[in-house]
């Protein structure tokens, strides 16, 4: 069984970004990049399934810079066994990542595609539904377990006030919330063989896609800074400070 | 990668594991670890797991093959645990075992490289005596040739690894006086007549284990000389440069550590009403602390460069770690100032830092060695 672990190209979660000067949006010059952390939860699960015996193969791939070739290189180290990059300098968006996913799709024909629930810069949280409406599929997102046996898949889900066990019939889309599981760091050796597994470069033109993005961005502005706290002496002091300075009772 | 760059992708990915190591594996615990002047032994297990004690052996015993500049990520990358000592004793393989892969017999590589970078065992370095460490070609652990063995008689001090270590790679004296007379022995932890002394306590380092060494009539094999006899003291000089650079380069990033430390401090601590950074005073202070780690990490950089490229760099090096040690003796002397009180309490990475730089320019050759290597190669 085949597996499709769509990775993306995002600032490390460590940095901590700034505002561009012209509130254009986040300032990329000079900073650390890494795969997003939900992308690692993925990758992790498939490696897993494949050390179970329930995967074969597995194929990451990206829709990004070519400078995203890092982030598959990191997945192979970490297991996936080939990769494809789909070349892009578009600030590319949810649909237009969705739309390139499904060509990938039925290109590959892969069983299962699990990927991130969202990726940290944009916060969307849209791909892997998008990619789900796009194909076909059915999807299980915010997955804390995932189950494959007997053509189906059973995603434990993460939601509000519980969780929620979903059976899907393969092929389908997962998408992996922060619980599912700790992802394991590259071994050197792995490094190593990682630098001869093979990675295809396409373009958004070689998948008839369009990557242009729907959605403008107006202006980006960093969050309001967190004032100091004070320590209260009684709690009618908080109920009278939270009534008239703050005015949120 | 661009022109300008030393760090490759691959390079890049060997730091990221680097870290995770450090994040999962070793910081949770380090506090502890140095508290308890030790650090168990499985971490040498996980960081073989990881791949991270094969850097630089040979690939057809499991190593990565020869890679100075992947040694330098790794190595910046570890000295993120805060713990020198944890850092010294992970990494005394990078002493002990380069001597057994460059200049030991195929028996003896096949046996001990990769039971060392596998971390089953552990391999130590011993050159030092207890009366004298600099003056190597002087040393006095003698090695007399009885048949098939050596009968060795003498005792070696300050070996980093020596409690725990399985295999010891010992320079001894099988010849006449001077550097003509020194060889490379491999003696193993249990050779009868070899005795590994009290765990000695140490101004910092804490979670390394340093101990002195015994010979008496200790009979080891000849197989088990590394190198030609009596050409030992080529092999320990040729040791050094990797080391000399390590050395630098822990220097560098311990410098780094403590900059990063004071940076978050000097926003959250007040004084006078308001941050410690909102001083003049304080930013400038930082900004020299920054503009030393800079000039002498690119330095080292370079000099790694041509270390990488198979240059001699018997200055270069010697500069560089000099160089390196003296940024590092200031940052972590100002970055304690920086902290006040804070900085002087245990617990405070800080005190811990500026303790654990102190062995830096001693070890591996002082920073008068180094002066008196530079001044030669100047013609004085």
């Amino acid at each position: 069984m085949k597996v499709l672990v769509p990775i993306k190209r995002v600032v490390d979660y460590n940095v901590k970004v700034r505002v561009k000067a012209d509130n254009t949006g986040v300032d990329l010059a000079n900073v650390k990049m890494a795969m997003n952390p939900f992308c690692e939860i993925a990758v992790e699960e498939a490696v897993r399934l494949k050390e179970k015996g329930v995967v074969t193969e597995i194929v990451a791939v990206s829709i990004g810079p070519k400078t995203a070739q890092e982030q598959l290189r990191t997945a192979m180290a970490l297991g996936a066994d080939r990769s494809i990059l789909v070349e892009t300098d578009e600030d590319v968006q949810p649909l237009g990542i969705a739309k390139a996913l499904k060509a990938i799709v039925d290109e590959e024909k892969p069983e299962l595609v699990i990927l991130g629930k969202q990726a940290i810069d944009g916060d969307n949280n849209q791909t892997g539904q998008m990619l789900a409406a796009l194909t076909g599929m059915p999807q299980g997102t915010f997955a804390s377990e995932v189950n494959v046996a007997d053509g189906k898949v059973k995603v434990t889900r993460e939601i509000d006030g519980g969780l929620q066990t979903v059976e899907l019939t393969l092929p389908a889309v997962v998408t992996t919330d922060l619980r599912l599981n700790e992802p394991r760091y590259a071994s050197l050796p792995n490094i190593m063989k990682a630098k001869k597994k093979p990675l295809d470069t396409k373009t958004a033109a070689d998948l008839g896609v369009d990557l242009t993005p729907r959605v403008t961005t107006v202006s980006v502005e960093a969050p309001a800074e967190r004032q100091a706290g004070i320590i209260v002496g009684s709690v009618d002091e908080l109920v009278e400070k939270l009534k008239n300075e703050a005015k949120v009772i | 990668m661009s022109a300008l760059e030393y760090f490759n992708e691959t390079h890049q990915m060997v730091r990221a594991t680097v870290r995770k190591f450090v994040e999962k594996e070793i910081l949770p615990h380090v506090d502890d670890w140095e508290e308890a002047g030790e650090f168990p032994r499985e971490l040498y297990g996980k960081a073989a797991e990881a791949g991270i004690l094969s850097i630089n052996a040979p690939e057809q015993f499991g190593g990565t093959g020869e890679d100075v500049f992947m040694k330098v990520a790794a190595c910046e990358e570890l000295v993120r645990c805060s713990s020198g000592g944890l850092c010294a004793s992970l990494g005394s393989l990078d002493i002990g075992l380069p001597p057994v892969w460059k200049w030991g017999s195929e028996a003896m590589k096949e046996k001990v490289i990769p039971e060392v970078i596998g971390g089953e065992k552990i391999s130590a370095l011993a050159i030092t005596e207890p009366n004298g460490g600099s003056d190597v070609a002087n040393l006095r652990t003698r090695a007399v040739r009885d048949g098939d063995h050596y009968v060795v008689n003498g005792s070696k001090t300050f070996i980093t690894s020596g409690v725990r270590a399985d295999y010891y790679t010992v320079a001894v004296r099988t010849g006449d006086k001077g550097y003509g007379g020194i060889s490379l022995l491999l003696v193993e932890k249990g050779t009868p007549g070899f005795t590994v002394g009290r765990k000695l306590k140490k101004m910092g380092w804490w979670a390394s284990d340093t101990a002195e060494l015994f010979f008496e009539d200790c009979r080891v094999p000849v197989e088990n000389l590394i190198g030609p006899e009596n050409g030992g003291f080529y092999c320990i000089m040729s040791n050094f440069q990797m080391e000399r650079l390590i050395l630098a380069v822990t220097a560098n990033s311990t410098a780094q550590l403590a900059l990063d430390e004071c940076l978050r401090y000097v926003k959250e601590r007040e004084a006078f009403g308001r941050p410690l950074a909102g001083f003049q005073v304080t930013r400038h202070k930082l900004a020299e602390m920054a503009t030393d780690i800079k000039a002498s990490t690119e330095f080292t950089y370079r000099v790694a460069a041509k270390i990488a490229a198979g240059e001699n760099c018997v200055l270069d090096v010697s500069m560089a770690k000099n160089v390196a040690t003296r940024c590092a003796d200031r940052v972590t002397y100002d970055a304690v100032q920086l902290f006040g009180g804070s900085g002087y309490m245990r617990g405070t990475i800080v005190e811990r830092l500026y303790r654990d730089n102190r062995i830096l320019s001693i070890g591996g050759g002082t920073h008068e060695i180094m002066n008196e290597v530079i001044a030669k190669q100047m013609g004085l």
